[in-house]
């Protein structure tokens, strides 16, 4: 099993997912049952083959620097779940 | 001078490698149209990208791209043809797209150097490399007991960050390597250099060992805002070091914060269980491709860079390294310099710009810029110098109250009656009285008490309130008392 | 009220033209038709007013011979696309209650070109899915039944299932559909109708919320090619809001009625009469190289050996993407947030219930793939693979003009069938992954029916940005398929 009890832990830390008890087990099947699918994959051989990052081939469109501004800070913060004097609101950070 | 720090059992290297993050000094944000004007109100200039909202796509600015890669010409750097933007991701409230886009594996700029000048010997520093990046917001931890605020106003604007060798041994030479960096960024006009504002800082990367023992582990101080605290962070951070190993304990590899206010540096908790940052190419950006013409292109309107100024400016103006170094150190006021210095003597312009100008712009807290201190005010006062109108002495004396007034140099020192006399007749009077004032002086002088000549000289100075053209004074007072 | 049921996208044009009724009537019919089967589950939200309004615009541009192309034709827009003001959800709780302020440039171009939106159609979470079961809004019911059990309700296939269903039973003329794996192509097919995904960079990304960036394209679902050839004409445009947006000239869709199979070479891959392909599918199938056959179409066999690579390669390069693509849903800026006084609970939590499973699921495989030590093995390895795959394409094509192979393994299936194992329901997508690796445009049309009575689609794949020829041998099917 290439995916046990503390990797998931630490993938869903990562991942900021938590993982409710009951479904733990479940999810860690699952989860094997897919690595050990794509795994397949190993068997192909992809010697000298350079990784594909894109199917677009065409050059990156650059844009000039004209700043605009098209968003209201209300807008920006209209569908924040709390904020206050202009400012996201988040529980307190530690550094 | 070598640097290193004395633990209570052995003497110890310093290794230090610095990452500088500087802020393009760009209308528009990397890869978003908002704009990186400073001091807005929070969440003001956040366009789609930089606060992360669905469906929101980057787009990048090509004056970003052109600036990265003329600074990486300017520090004699490979420009890397075709390079790669990735996703470096981690969750912070700072972060609103939940990764950073930077470029991993392949930066737009590759391998180059910069030469630094410590304690008067040249040391060359690697560049290992410079890539382009987006910045975070900013999280405000003061305004709140529970609560953190987020403005994304800085989020998403253009960075370069440009890592360096690992080869720097002390504070000094890591505090002229950033003045360097700095020096040469503003002089490409790539980034306005300015750490107070946070548009330029350092993350630095501190570890000691023993002479001739391989690399210690490091511990890298996160964004230090200025010359000084770099210096400071060094020193604590790497006697810290010093400490542990000496007490036979290992170092832990890690950020760390710099605390000015109690000059001490601290681990950065909190960020330090999931550094995984599980860096991919950006599926949203296909490769940056830089062609050979635009690259030339770029390279024809390169400016001058401090160095190359630095040699002009000897040759052409026949100064000394020194003060030619100190002089190009700041574009503003190398420009200064050479304006002020077109058609004036070159001695006595260097002498004032790096003499009564820096002490007072040092005494003043100001750069040249900010000074609001013309070439034509300095030039002015020097032409009435090289004209014997004053005296170089009675320059320095009002030089304050010259600069903070409003009036041209004539007119203010018309004002304040300060015309030098250099009428023979005049002086010639003032001598025979000082000297009738000081039958005993003048007695020794006779007998010999060559050194008795500066006093004459101070005390006619004296009498003329300074008025006196030291010149035709020194003359006269060699004919009198040889007579 | 007249029964608008027969009508298609180009009918309704006409009849509007010839003020055979108006868009104010058709807008009202589909309401009507929309309140009656509810139960379907085919809109996350209704926007019947905006509607309305907009079909009063339509009538007096029409009345003023002033129409554009889809003047006043009532389409669903599935809930992927960010509506300014209207709310998106994407399927998901945790966008419940966003409400964008921005257009998608896909949907701006259709409202430009006179559509009207009836309302956002369900959909898998962030399409996510082959069967539209995975909605937080609920399961998507295709209104097609079997013959023998009128009992069970079947999927309507996934994730643009909402678009399709709603197409399929008359609750507008056409719809939107995302298709990042197959879910514009798999819905279509088992609904009865066309499916387009065009080439990858054909239509804007920007504004449509983001599954896996480097597959994900926009396209129609529509009753006939001729209609979806005219969706895909009001979609596309060049885009420089999105960097992956192609610069390649659009050309006018309806030229597809001038192609002829006749001397054109249809590529059947042998590598797609996969184990377990529906007997009656590959009967329809092998009609259609007849049918093709007998418009002068010459078939060559031809081999995609990385097929069966397909996949697995897929299924780990958009969980990979979209790990990175939903970690901006943090409930900070916008969505749901489950309120927590630690910032990492609040992360935790607020993700844990605000994603759904499925969601879930692939966000542990793509962080996992991604994660230190895993990266080579599977993401790297991944996009060695997709090149292999690709290139596969590009040499097919070098001995044929379009690929015909089935859209699916199976027809549609009840709901909660094939859905105990996630591989069991990823399989739906084996015939459809490959060109959306390669980013070719592929399109399905309905071509038979199974003795269910259920409908089977086949898939028609082109060169990049030929959708003319795959419309044209949609078209061809059409009109030999016989019903
Ligand atoms: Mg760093
Ligand atoms: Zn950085």
């Amino acid at each position: 099993m290439s995916i046990d009890n503390s990797t998931v832990k630490k993938v869903a830390l990562l991942a900021r997912i938590e993982i409710q008890k009951n479904d733990e087990a479940a999810l860690i099947d699952e989860l094997n049952n897919i690595i050990g699918w794509v795994d397949e994959l190993k068997k192909v051989n992809t010697e000298d083959i350079e990784p594909m990052l894109s199917v677009f081939n065409e050059t990156m469109n650059m844009r000039k620097d004209n700043p605009q501004s098209n968003y209201t800070n209300e807008l920006i913060l209209k569908n924040s779940p709390e904020n206050n004097a202009g400012f996201f609101v988040v529980p307190k950070v530690v550094e | 001078m070598e640097y290193y720090i004395q633990g209570e059992k052995n003497k110890w290297e310093v290794i230090l490698g610095l990452e500088v993050h500087a802020q393009i000094s760009s209308k528009s944000k990397l890869f978003s149209v908002a704009s990186t004007n400073w001091g807005g109100e929070p969440n003001s200039q956040v366009e789609l990208v930089d606060c992360g909202m669905p469906g929101a796509l980057p787009v990048i600015n090509e004056y970003c791209v052109e600036q990265a890669i003329l600074t990486g010409l300017s520090i004699n750097a490979k420009i890397n043809k075709m390079s790669i933007f990735d996703r470096k991701n981690y969750f912070y409230p700072d972060l609103p797209q939940g990764y950073q886009i930077s470029q991993f594996e392949h930066p737009i700029v590759g391998s180059g150097y910069i030469n630094i000048d410590c304690e008067g010997k040249k040391k060359k520093i690697g560049i290992t490399r410079l890539h382009l990046e987006q910045d975070a917001g900013k999280s405000l931890h003061d305004q709140n007991e529970e609560n953190s605020y987020i403005d994304l106003n800085r989020s998403g604007c253009a960075l370069m960050e440009i890592v360096s060798e690992p080869d720097m041994r002390s504070p000094l030479e890591a505090a002229e390597y950033v003045k360097k960096l700095r020096n040469i960024l503003k002089y490409v006009g790539s980034c306005d250099g300015n750490m107070e504002k946070g548009n330029l800082r350092a993350d630095v990367n501190v570890s000691v060992k023993l002479k001739g023992e391989e690399l210690g582990t490091r511990c890298e101080i996160k964004n230090v805002n200025s010359i000084k605290f770099i210096q400071q962070a060094i020193e604590y951070e790497a006697k810290r070091q010093v400490k542990i190993l000496e007490s036979g304990d290992e170092i832990f590899q890690e950020t760390r914060l710099f605390d000015p206010n109690v000059g001490e540096t601290r681990s950065m908790r909190g960020k330090e269980e999931s550094h995984d940052y599980r860096y991919f190419p950006d599926p949203d950006l296909p490769p940056l491709i830089v062609t050979e013409e635009k690259i030339n292109e770029l390279k024809k309107t390169l400016p001058e860079l401090p160095d190359q100024r630095k040699n002009r400016l000897m040759i052409e103006f026949n100064l000394s390294s020194y003060d030619a170094e100190v002089i190009v150190n700041d574009k503003d006021v190398a420009n200064f310099f050479e304006k002020t210095v077109e058609g004036r003597d070159s001695k006595i312009v260097t002498s004032w710009v790096t003499g009564e100008l820096f002490s007072f712009l040092k005494k003043t807290e100001k750069n040249i810029k900010a000074s609001g201190i013309s070439p034509l005010k300095l030039g002015e006062l020097i032409d009435l110098i090289i004209d014997g109108t004053i005296s170089n002495r009675q320059a320095k004396e009002v030089f304050e109250d010259y600069i903070k007034s409003t009036e041209s140099a004539k007119i203010f020192v018309e004002k304040r009656g300060l015309i030098q006399v250099s009428d023979e007749q005049e002086i010639e009077n003032l001598i025979n009285s000082v000297l009738q004032e000081n039958p005993k002086m003048l007695e020794q002088y006779r007998n010999g008490k060559d050194k008795l000549f500066g006093f004459f000289v101070g005390q006619v100075m004296k009498v003329s309130k300074g008025k006196a053209n030291p010149k035709v004074l020194n003359e006269l007072l060699k004919k009198i008392l040889s007579n | 009220m007249t029964d608008f049921s027969s009508l298609t996208i180009t009918s309704a044009i006409n009849g509007l033209k010839n003020k055979e009724f108006t868009s104010q009537e058709l807008v009202q019919f589909f309401i009507e038709k929309i309140k009656q089967n509810k139960h379907l589950n085919c809109f996350i939200t209704h926007t019947f007013e905006q509607a309305i309004d907009m079909a009063k615009i339509a009538d007096k541009r029409i009345s003023a011979k002033n129409h554009r192309m889809l003047e006043g034709i009532p389409i669903g827009m599935k809930d992927l696309f960010c509506t300014n003001g209207i709310k998106t959800t994407a399927g998901s709780k945790i966008l419940e209650n966003f409400i964008p302020f921005y257009e998608s440039t896909v949907s701006k171009n259709l409202w430009d070109s006179g559509a009207i939106m009836l309302g956002k159609t369900n959909m898998d979470e962030f399409a996510m899915g082959s069967a539209n079961t995975t909605s937080f809004f609920g399961n998507v019911i295709n209104p097609l039944k079997s013959f023998s059990n009128q009992k069970k309700d079947l999927v309507p296939g996934g994730s643009s299932g909402g678009s399709a269903s709603a197409v399929s039973s008359g609750l507008c003329l056409g719809a939107t559909g995302s298709d990042t794996g197959g879910s514009i192509r798999q819905p279509a097919s088992f609904c009865g109708l066309v499916g387009l995904k065009p080439t990858y960079g054909r239509c804007s990304r920007f504004g449509m919320i983001a599954f896996a960036s480097s597959l994900d394209q926009a396209g129609p679902i529509a009753q006939t090619v001729e209609d979806a050839a005219l969706m895909l004409q009001c979609m596309t445009s060049f885009d420089e809001k999105d960097s992956t947006s192609s610069r390649n000239e659009i050309p006018n869709y309806l030229d597809y009625k001038n192609y002829r199979l006749k001397g054109k070479k249809i590529g059947i891959p042998k590598e797609y009469l996969i184990e377990g392909l529906n007997n009656e599918i590959k009967e329809v199938w092998d009609n259609c190289i007849n049918w093709f056959k007998s418009e002068g179409a010459e078939i060559v066999d031809i081999s995609l050996p990385h097929t069966e690579s397909a996949l697995p390669t897929y299924y780990i390069i958009a969980p990979a993407e979209a790990s990175a693509n939903l970690a901006r849903y943090d409930g900070i800026r916008y969505g749901f947030r489950q309120k927590e006084k630690d910032l990492k609970d609040l992360y935790q939590k607020t993700r844990g219930l605000g994603f759904g499973k499925e969601v879930k699921r692939r966000l542990m495989i793509g962080t996992y793939v991604l994660s230190a030590g895993y990266y080579d093995a599977y993401y790297l390895k991944a996009l060695k693979v997709r090149k292999l795959i690709s290139k596969d394409f590009e040499e097919a094509f070098k001995i044929c003009d379009l690929i015909l192979t089935p859209t699916t393994p199976n027809v549609a299936f009840p709901i909660g069938e094939k859905q105990t194992d996630p591989i069991e329901m990823y399989l739906n997508d084996v015939l459809t992954v490959p060109a959306s690796l390669a980013g070719l445009p592929a399109i399905s049309v309905s071509s038979g029916f199974n003795k269910e009575k259920l409908p089977i689609g086949l898939q028609v794949i082109g060169k990049p940005f030929d959708e003319i020829s795959i419309l044209g041998a949609g078209n061809a099917i059409e009109k030999l398929r016989g019903f």
